[in-house]
C-alpha cells in the first residue's frame, strides 16, 4: 500500500515537473519571437515545411468528410423536407468544428510527429549542443520559427479542409442526391456568419496550431537523446496533442457557443 | 610561459554516483597548443564541455579569459562563446544544411558581412581542410573523417581566440592527418590561437603540442612539455605513451574479476 502511494506520488511529481518544464520552455521560446521579425524567412520556411507536409492528407480528408456530412445530413433533413438547408449543415459543421478539429488531429499526426522527431534527432546528434557552442540559442533559432510557423499554418490548413469539404458536400448533395444547386449555395451564404462562425473556427485553429506545435517541439526537445527516446517522444506527441485538441475544443466551444 | 587563458582550480564533477573529476587543476596557456590526453572514457569530452560552459562543475572553478564560466549569465556566456570555437567529436554538423552553409552558419548568425565576403571566407576555410570541392554536399553524403574536417572549418569560421578540438585526428588517412597536424600548428603560430586538442594519438599530440596534460581516473596524472613527458619516470606515463596493455593503467572499465565473472552462476 505504501509502495503504491509512493509510486503514485512520484508519478504525480514527475508529471507536475514536466508540465513546469514545458511552460518554462515555452517562455524561452516566446522570448525568441521578436528576433524573428527581421528574419521572417525562417518562419516562411517552416510554414512551407509543415504546411506542405500536411496539405495532401488534409485536402483528401476534407473531401471525404464533406461527402459524408452531405449524405448524413440529407438523411435527417429529408424527413423535415428541408433538404435545401443541406449546404448550411455541411458548411457550419465544417467551419465551426470539423475543419479546426480534424485539421488539428491530422496536423498532429503528420507535422507534429515530424517536428518531434526532427528536434529529438538534432538533440541526439548534438546539433543543438553545437549551436549553443556557436553562441546561437537553439530555442530562438530552431524552435521559435517552428512554433510560429505552426501557429500560422494551422488556420490555413483548417480553411483548406473546410473549403475542400464544402466542395465534397456539394458534389454529393447536388450531383448525387439532386439537391437544388441555387438553394445549396444561397442558404449557405445567408446562414453562415463571418464573425460567429468563421472567426470562431479561425480562433480555434490558431489555438490548436499553437498547442499541437508546442507539445511537439517540447517533446522533441525533452526527448531522451537516443533512437528509442526519440521514437517514444514521437508517439507521445501524437497522443498528447490529439487529447489536448479534443479537450480544448470542448472548452472553446462551450465558451463561444455556450450562451446561445 | 604566457598567461593562462583557461584556469581550472579544484574541479570536481560527478554524474550521479560516478565521479569524473576530483581536484583537477589546469592552466591552458594563451596562444599555445595544449594537448589533453587520457584513456577513453576518462572525461576528456566532459572537460571540454565544462570549459565551454555547457556543464557546470560541482565544486571548484573554471575560468576562461578571466571569467568564471559557471557564474556567467546567458548573454555574457554567449559573448564569450563567440570568441571560442569547438570541434565536436562526431562533427555535429547541421544535417539540413549543405557543407557550405554549415561553415557559413556562424558567419551568417553573428556578422552582417555581405554574401560575397562570406563566400570567400567559407571557401578559404574549406580549402584549408581540403574540402573546397565538397561544398555542395550534404552532411549525410560525407564520410566520418570528412564530416569532422568540415566541422573543423566551421569551428574556425569566426576566427575565434580559442578552439577546443575534440579528437580532430580520428578517422583521417595519413595525408589528411599530416595536413591537419600542420594546420593546427600554423593556426596557433600564425594567428595566436589558443588551441586545446583532445586526443589519444600519442605521437601526433606529442609532436605538435607545446604543453601536455595527461588525465586519468579523474586526476591530472602528469603535465609538462612533450620532452619532459617523454622523460617522465612515472610508469603510468611510460605505459600510456608506449601503448602497452600491461601496467598501472587499466585497459578495462572497472569490473569484477574476469575468472570469477565467467564462472559465476548463469542465473540472472
Ligand atoms: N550523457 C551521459 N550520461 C551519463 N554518463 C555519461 C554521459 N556522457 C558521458 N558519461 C560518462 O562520463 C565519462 C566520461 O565521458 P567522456 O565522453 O567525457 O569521455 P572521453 O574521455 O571523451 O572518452 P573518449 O576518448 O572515448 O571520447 C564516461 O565514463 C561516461 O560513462
Ligand atoms: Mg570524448
Amino acid at each position: 500500500m505504501m509502495d503504491f502511494l509512493q509510486r503514485l506520488g512520484a508519478t504525480a511529481l514527475g508529471v507536475t515537473e514536466r508540465i513546469g518544464r514545458g511552460h518554462l520552455f515555452l517562455l524561452y521560446v516566446l522570448g525568441g519571437f521578436p528576433g524573428l521579425l527581421p528574419r521572417f524567412g525562417l518562419v516562411i520556411k517552416q510554414i512551407y515545411a509543415s504546411g506542405v507536409l500536411s496539405l495532401l492528407i488534409i485536402a483528401v480528408s476534407g473531401l471525404f468528410v464533406g461527402m459524408v456530412l452531405a449524405l448524413q445530413g440529407y438523411n435527417t433533413l429529408v424527413d423535415f423536407g428541408a433538404t435545401e438547408s443541406l449546404g448550411v449543415v455541411v458548411a457550419l459543421s465544417l467551419v465551426r468544428e470539423l475543419g479546426p478539429v480534424v485539421g488539428a488531429l491530422l496536423f498532429a499526426g503528420r507535422a507534429g510527429s515530424a517536428l518531434t522527431a526532427e528536434i529529438g534527432l538534432m538533440k541526439a546528434t548534438e546539433q543543438l549542443s553545437a549551436m549553443e557552442m556557436m553562441a546561437v540559442n537553439p530555442l530562438h533559432r530552431v524552435v521559435a520559427p517552428r512554433l510560429l510557423g505552426g501557429i500560422i499554418a494551422m488556420p490555413l490548413l483548417a480553411a483548406i479542409l473546410s473549403a475542400v469539404g464544402i466542395i465534397g458536400g456539394y458534389l454529393v448533395a447536388v450531383g448525387l442526391l439532386g439537391v437544388d444547386e441555387g438553394a445549396f449555395w444561397s442558404q449557405m451564404q445567408a446562414k453562415v456568419d463571418l464573425f460567429d462562425d468563421v472567426a470562431s473556427g479561425v480562433i480555434k485553429s490558431v489555438v490548436f496550431g499553437f498547442v499541437v506545435t508546442w507539445i511537439a517541439l517540447f517533446e522533441g526537445y525533452d526527448a531522451v537523446p537516443t533512437s528509442e527516446g526519440v521514437s517514444r517522444a514521437t508517439t507521445r506527441t501524437v497522443v498528447h496533442a490529439s487529447l489536448a485538441v479534443l479537450a480544448l475544443n470542448f472548452i472553446l466551444t462551450a465558451l463561444m457557443f455556450g450562451d446561445d | 610561459m604566457p598567461e593562462a587563458w583557461v584556469r581550472i582550480r579544484g574541479l570536481r564533477y560527478a554524474r550521479g554516483e560516478q565521479v569524473i573529476f576530483e581536484g583537477v587543476d589546469m592552466d591552458i596557456p594563451r596562444g599555445r597548443l595544449t594537448a589533453i590526453m587520457g584513456p577513453s572514457g576518462t572525461g576528456k569530452t566532459t572537460l571540454l564541455r565544462l570549459i565551454g560552459g555547457q556543464l557546470h562543475a560541482d565544486a571548484g572553478t573554471v575560468e576562461v579569459a578571466g571569467e568564471n564560466v559557471a557564474a556567467l549569465r546567458s548573454k555574457a556566456l554567449y559573448r564569450l562563446r563567440k570568441r571560442m570555437g569547438m570541434l565536436f567529436q562526431n562533427g555535429a554538423l547541421l544535417t539540413d544544411l549543405s557543407v557550405f552553409d554549415n561553415v557559413a552558419f556562424p558567419l551568417r548568425e553573428h556578422t552582417r558581412l555581405p554574401e560575397r565576403m562570406i563566400r570567400d571566407l567559407v571557401l578559404m576555410k574549406l580549402h584549408a581542410v581540403g574540402l573546397r570541392g565538397a561544398r555542395e554536399l550534404m552532411p549525410a553524403q560525407l564520410s566520418g573523417g570528412m564530416a569532422r574536417r568540415v566541422a573543423l572549418a566551421r569551428a574556425i569560421a569566426l576566427d575565434p581566440q580559442m578552439v577546443l578540438f575534440d579528437e580532430p585526428f580520428t578517422g583521417q588517412d595519413p595525408i589528411s592527418l599530416g595536413v591537419l597536424v600542420s594546420l593546427l600548428r600554423s593556426l596557433t603560430d600564425a594567428l595566436g590561437l589558443t588551441s586545446v586538442v583532445v586526443s589519444h594519438d600519442v605521437q601526433e599530440s606529442l609532436s605538435i603540442a607545446d604543453y601536455v596534460y595527461v588525465i586519468s581516473e579523474g586526476r591530472v596524472v602528469e603535465h609538462g612539455t612533450p620532452e619532459a613527458l617523454r622523460q617522465s619516470t612515472s610508469p603510468w606515463v611510460q605505459q600510456f605513451l608506449q601503448g602497452q596493455s600491461d601496467g598501472p593503467v587499466p585497459f578495462h572499465y572497472p569490473a569484477p574479476d574476469y575468472r570469477a565473472d565467467l564462472l559465476a552462476d548463469d542465473r540472472p
